[in-house]
């Protein structure tokens, strides 16, 4: 039924509708809103049965799902940023363990300095624990999205992470069309595990493994998600023929066709980028947009495939490894690697910094006239950071950088200036 | 024909032989139908109160829920010991998540098999003292709050013994440890220190706090009965010395165990919704420096450089448990000192 309704409520509902039976739960802006709402449809009874766990930390939360999961329960939780990193010592062991946890990453910058507005970083922190990340272009895909995690999740023993930006998706309030239980049950059959702590037929579950076979084992959960690269995309045609509605997939092209400048991102900001790339068409440039549902596991065919045609790629992404530069650009790289195309890696949107359509717009027009450097950080304010390296190099307890930053900009001196006043 | 008065204690210990017992007071181990949770084989050091402990402790729990229960288990020298793929000596489900989150996994199955409507099953968490005291206090802490229906028991030898001897908030000052060298003015774990997770756990107000030793097994079972006809969050606390991490001898082990109760060191309680209930009585009161001379990590307090001021300290925290929990009945403190 469609609704306008905001981007947390549509996902708390649509995890109501997968019958999860443990839902475990920690607040961290911005996914509270969704931990809440489920909460209050347990605690009124209309979702049962289901235990939702108020836990004392994140680490708490994703250990109850580790045990849920392994007791045969369908378990979910959701978090953000710091608390996915106070996790990770279990999100690795969850993957591990081969434990088919849905959980919602409401994509925020890390700290410190800290801050609680969107970027990629948290899930870039993870991509390597080995489980599945889907980026959710809006708030309709990331309901959706939920829904063939589970499938996805079950069908594979593989836990599933649906990264949504932050505040951006998650408070947005706009028209989602949120599924019935009947349909939500004909896509997602009840959980069956492969391995389950049943005192009728009891395994031990997590024992140590040496040399011989901790390889192997690692390439089991490394061949999972090459399946997962197979299933992806037949789950997301079984949703588009019960639903009538696309959504998810491994990637998303954008007036690729002729496109022989093509930008590559994750989530949100594929929106107002294909704003811009119209706009650049009014203009005369082929330039394209490919949107990337599906991060882990990385879709190397699939990216290769649709960048093809194009003679430049501009992979924007809002996170990247410091002292290296982009970390999207460089799965992108090795996917088309032998193609001679010119790759430009762009940093953008850090820590909340909005990307606007005309940044944007510039960035492509740039990009097209062959003026764009190989990094680039976008909209960064480089006299700030150069008056920093000044102050930094001329003395030595130069105070924290942040504060010098912030004064240097006007924002600190403007807040006291109208203190005083 | 000879014959030969049985005496009721044989050993000087008070410890009390099946044989000598209606078959209703005998031990579970003592039974045909005992259901080896952790079965032999395991590769737990010669003389390992852990392996012990969680024997008794397991198939006392299991006898009580009908078999029906489920372990998880922290990281540390029972996991390891006891598993490594393919060869588990666990004969009930048994799952291994990480070193500090125990408790939290448990929750998660006990939440997990209430959905599924298993009320049947038990859960039944297990760590050492590592995983209890110091990494997996929060999630314990808060499982404890949550009074999720966890039995909790912790396996407690003083120490990281698992990663070769490192202190713990539970090794006890002066001990020698390889984080607390025998060097300097003040050799050994320091004074002053150190965490009463019994009492801390009363103070969560949960249904059942208890504390034994591997050199009561009776009692150590009794209190496994008792706390599995309870719901919701329960502890139990046993010492389990380690040849190992003590520098002791393997034949030792129940002997220290029963010194540590006896000095007073270690005080044997029960405690209901954070009152104490009973505490075991002290049968025959001994100096710390019985308990502690047998012990090679306390060796620095003896021999060419005596300490008798650290033993002394020692013995202090020993007469303040006593008085704290009554342990001395006057009566026997006159038999005894």
């Amino acid at each position: 039924m469609l609704r306008q309704i905001e981007g947390s409520r549509a996902i708390a509902e649509t995890v109501a509708l997968c019958r999860p039976e443990v839902v475990c739960a920690y607040p961290i802006s911005p996914q509270t809103h969704i931990i809440e709402a489920i909460g209050a449809m347990v605690k009124a009874g209309t979702l049962a049965p289901c235990e939702f766990i108020n836990v004392e930390s994140e680490f708490a939360a994703m250990s109850v799902a580790i045990g849920a999961s392994a007791t045969g329960a369908r378990a979910y939780t959701a978090t953000a940023s710091q608390g996915l990193l106070y996790m990770i010592e279990a999100v690795y062991n969850a993957a591990g363990l081969g434990l088919p946890i849905v959980m919602t990453l409401a994509n925020r910058a890390i700290g410190a300095p800290i801050n609680i507005w969107n970027d990629h970083s948290d899930a870039m922190a993870v991509r390597d624990a080995g489980w599945i990340q889907l980026f959710a272009e809006t708030n309709q895909e990331a309901a959706d999205l939920h829904v063939q995690a589970f499938r996805l999740a079950e069908e594979l023993s593989v836990p599933v992470m649906v990264c949504m930006d932050g505040f951006i998706l998650t408070h947005a309030v706009e028209r989602v069309d949120i599924l019935d239980q009947a349909t939500v049950d004909r896509l997602l059959p009840p959980y069956e595990p492969r391995q389950v702590l049943d005192p009728a037929d009891p395994v031990s579950i997590g024992a140590m493994v040496g040399p011989e076979a901790f390889e192997e084992v690692r390439y089991l959960a490394h061949l999972r998600q090459l399946d997962a690269l197979v299933r992806v995309p037949q789950i997301a045609s079984d949703f588009e023929v019960v639903t009538g509605r696309a959504s998810g997939g491994l990637v998303n092209c954008y007036r690729t066709d002729d496109a022989e400048t093509i930008v590559v991102a994750l989530g949100s900001v594929l929106g107002t980028i294909k704003d811009a790339v119209d706009l650049r068409r009014e203009v005369g440039e082929r330039v394209g947009v490919v949107g990337i549902t599906c991060f882990r596991p990385f879709p190397g065919d699939a990216v290769r495939e649709a960048l093809r045609g194009a003679s430049q790629i501009v992979v924007l992404e809002k996170a990247f490894s410091v002292g290296f530069g982009g970390v999207l650009a460089t799965d992108v790289a090795m996917s088309v690697h032998g193609d001679h195309h010119e790759l430009r890696s762009v940093v953008a949107g850090l820590g909340g910094r909005p990307i606007t359509r005309r940044s944007l717009e510039d960035l492509i027009g740039a990009a097209v006239r062959g003026d764009l450097p190989a990094l680039t950080f976008l909209d960064l304010d480089h006299g700030s950071v150069d008056r920093e390296r000044a102050r930094m190099a001329k003395t030595r307890r130069s105070g924290p950088s942040a504060e010098n930053l912030l004064r240097d900009r006007g924002t600190v001196g403007v807040a006291k200036a109208r203190r005083e006043s | 024909m000879t014959t030969q008065p049985v005496h009721f204690y044989q050993v000087g210990s008070f410890a009390v032989g099946n044989r000598l017992l209606r078959d209703e007071q005998r031990t579970v181990q003592s039974r045909a139908d005992r259901t080896n949770s952790i079965d032999s084989g395991h590769r737990a050091c010669q003389g390992c109160g852990e392996a012990l402990g969680a024997r008794y402790a397991l198939d006392a729990a299991m006898r009580s829920s009908g078999g029906q229960i489920v372990a998880v288990n922290a990281t540390g020298c029972l996991e390891v010991f006891s598993t490594p793929y393919p060869e588990t000596s666990w004969r009930i489900p048994w799952l291994h998540s990480l070193f500090g989150n125990a408790p939290a996994v448990a929750t998660g199955v006990a939440a997990a098999l209430r959905a599924k409507g298993r009320g049947d099953v038990r859960v039944v968490a297990q760590a050492g003292d590592g995983g209890t005291v110091d990494i997996g206090f929060g999630c314990l802490s808060g499982m404890f709050e949550r009074n999720d229906d966890v039995l909790f028991i912790c396996y407690d030898n003083e120490g990281y013994m698992n990663t070769g001897v490192q202190r713990s908030a539970a090794t006890p000052p002066a001990a020698r440890t390889a984080t607390t060298d025998v060097v300097g003015p003040e050799p050994g774990n320091v004074f002053g220190q150190g965490k009463d997770l019994p009492r801390l756990a009363m103070a969560h107000d949960i249904a059942f706090v208890a504390t034994a030793t591997v050199a009561d097994l009776h009692d150590l079972e009794e209190k496994v009965e008792r706390a599995m006809e309870l719901h919701g969050a329960r502890y139990l606390h046993v010492l389990v010395p380690c040849p190992l991490g003590w520098g002791s001898a393997s034949n030792e082990t129940i002997h220290l165990a029963r010194l540590a109760q006896e000095t007073g060191l270690f005080p044997v309680f029960e405690a209901e919704h954070g009152v104490v209930t009973h505490a075991k009585r002290i049968r025959r009161r001994v100096p710390v420096q019985d308990y502690l001379s047998l012990q090679r990590r306390y060796a620095h307090l003896f021999g060419a450089h005596p300490r008798p001021d650290v033993v002394e300290r020692i013995q202090a925290m020993a007469d303040a448990n006593i008085e704290r929990y009554g342990l001395l009945d006057v009566s026997d403190e006159e038999v005894s000192v």
